[in-house]
């Protein structure tokens, strides 16, 4: 069976990726970002997955507004880089894994979650900032990626208690595969933020840690949080963290939290970042 | 009737559902078509012309040729395919958010570098209106 060992939650702002991109990674501004990453690529390295599924928004570069699929999963053997106004990202192309996507959409539909087949599908830096925060730079990325997009920029998006059951879903969907792979899952986005409109650059610290803490101390209270509460406290974009909820929801209910970082501000935005671990082996 | 809208409450922020894609659906496929390098490139050297290629409407196609960030997003645009427009014009989307919340590029950084714009404050329109 496959198995999820870990969990890792973590903004996927695309000024970090740009900063990456045009080796600015030491200048004062960004230095404290990638310095705060350090010990989670030394322990993804030790990790090692077999399969990242990655849980991210798209930002309207696959996706457009003809099809706004709610969960949709990448079952592609590979998924180009996405050109997002600048140029793509001069990152290695994704490695999907068709098989085990295929698996997870047989398993999902089964068990009622209407999962969107995606055959087709660049990516963007949604999916790759986290890629680079974890893996750095290398010349592939050294596993392969399961893409699993959420709709978090068109209301009504999925609400966190839907995400939450359908990492659990996910969970057992891994459970039934017929291969042995250790499998990490990646809840992207967040914490809070708001790009649009006159309230832009709302910054909600204390939500922020709160969500943090109830990652590992009481998971439900996060997953009661409705959406006008998301809005409110942590600005228009801050609904990303639902996608968390996907990722907590596929590992045990008691997780360890092995590593933390929380950062203000990268662009206009709250970095937050977490690796929690299964605790039953 | 259309269920009521709990997020209507929220100031300086344009909640993109499924209405605003409706009337915005023209501006932003129009502005998502800036993801093409040689679709820049045509834009770059005729806004207009560009534009008339869109069935949008004459404020969207204003909104743009102005560059009222604000205005798009008030006429059914969507940050995300603003930004492919702000990619365009070489700028990032904290210079954008600068903006739109009418700060310059330096105040509205440093705001940031400060923990960012509270909650407090800023959690309804009535706020709002009572600071004047």
């Amino acid at each position: 069976m496959a198995r999820i060992v870990a969990g890792v939650a973590t903004s996927h702002i695309p000024a970090i990726g740009a900063a990456w991109d045009n080796k600015k990674t030491a200048e004062p501004y960004w230095q404290p970002v990638f310095r705060g990453f350090e010990r989670s690529k030394e322990w993804i390295t030790k990790v090692k997955p077999d399969v990242c599924i990655v849980v991210y928004n798209d930002h309207m570069s696959a996706f457009s507004l003809e099809i706004v699929p709610t969960f949709a999963i990448g079952c592609a053997a590979e998924f180009p880089i996405a050109d997002e106004g600048w140029g793509p990202r001069a990152v290695p192309p994704v490695k999907g894994h068709p098989e085990l996507a295929s698996h997870l959409v047989q398993s999902l539909v089964l068990d009622e979650f209407d999962i969107t087949i995606v055959n087709k599908m660049e990516v963007d830096h949604g999916l790759t900032v986290p890629l680079t925060l974890m893996f750095g730079q290398p010349d592939a990325w050294p596993c392969p990626v399961i893409p699993l997009a959420v709709n978090v920029v068109v209301y009504p998006v999925p609400t966190g208690n839907r995400c939450y059951m359908l990492g659990k879903a996910i969970r057992k969907a891994l459970a039934s595969y017929d291969k042995d792979l250790r499998v990490v899952i990646f809840g992207t986005g967040g914490m809070s933020h708001q790009l649009q409109g006159p309230r832009a650059g709302l910054i909600n610290k204390e939500f922020d840690t709160r969500f943090l803490d109830n990652l590992t101390k009481d998971p439900q209270a996060n997953v009661r949080i409705p959406h006008l509460e998301y809005l409110r406290e942590t600005g228009s974009e801050g609904i990303e963290m639902v996608m968390w909820l996907i990722m907590r929801g596929a590992l045990d209910d008691e997780v360890k939290e092995v590593y933390r970082f929380y950062h203000v501000p990268a662009s206009n935005t709250a970095l937050g970042h977490i690796i929690l671990e299964n605790t039953q082996a | 009737m259309a269920l009521p809208k709990e997020y209507d409450d929220l100031p300086g922020t344009v909640v993109f559902d499924a209405d605003q894609a409706r009337k915005g659906y023209h501006l932003n496929m129009c502005l998502m078509s800036l993801m093409k390098a040689e679709n820049r490139a045509a834009f770059k050297k005729d806004e207009r012309a560009y534009l008339d290629h869109w069935p949008m409407t004459e404020p969207q196609k204003q909104s743009v040729l102005t560059r009222d960030w604000n205005g798009m997003l008030q006429l059914g645009g969507n940050i995300y395919f603003t930004a492919k427009l702000a990619a365009t014009d070489g700028l990032s989307f904290q210079q954008i958010a600068a903006m739109m919340t009418g700060k310059t590029q330096a105040d509205y950084a440093e705001m940031m570098l400060k923990g960012g714009r509270p909650p407090e404050g800023n959690r309804s329109k009535s706020e709002w209106k009572t600071r004047g």
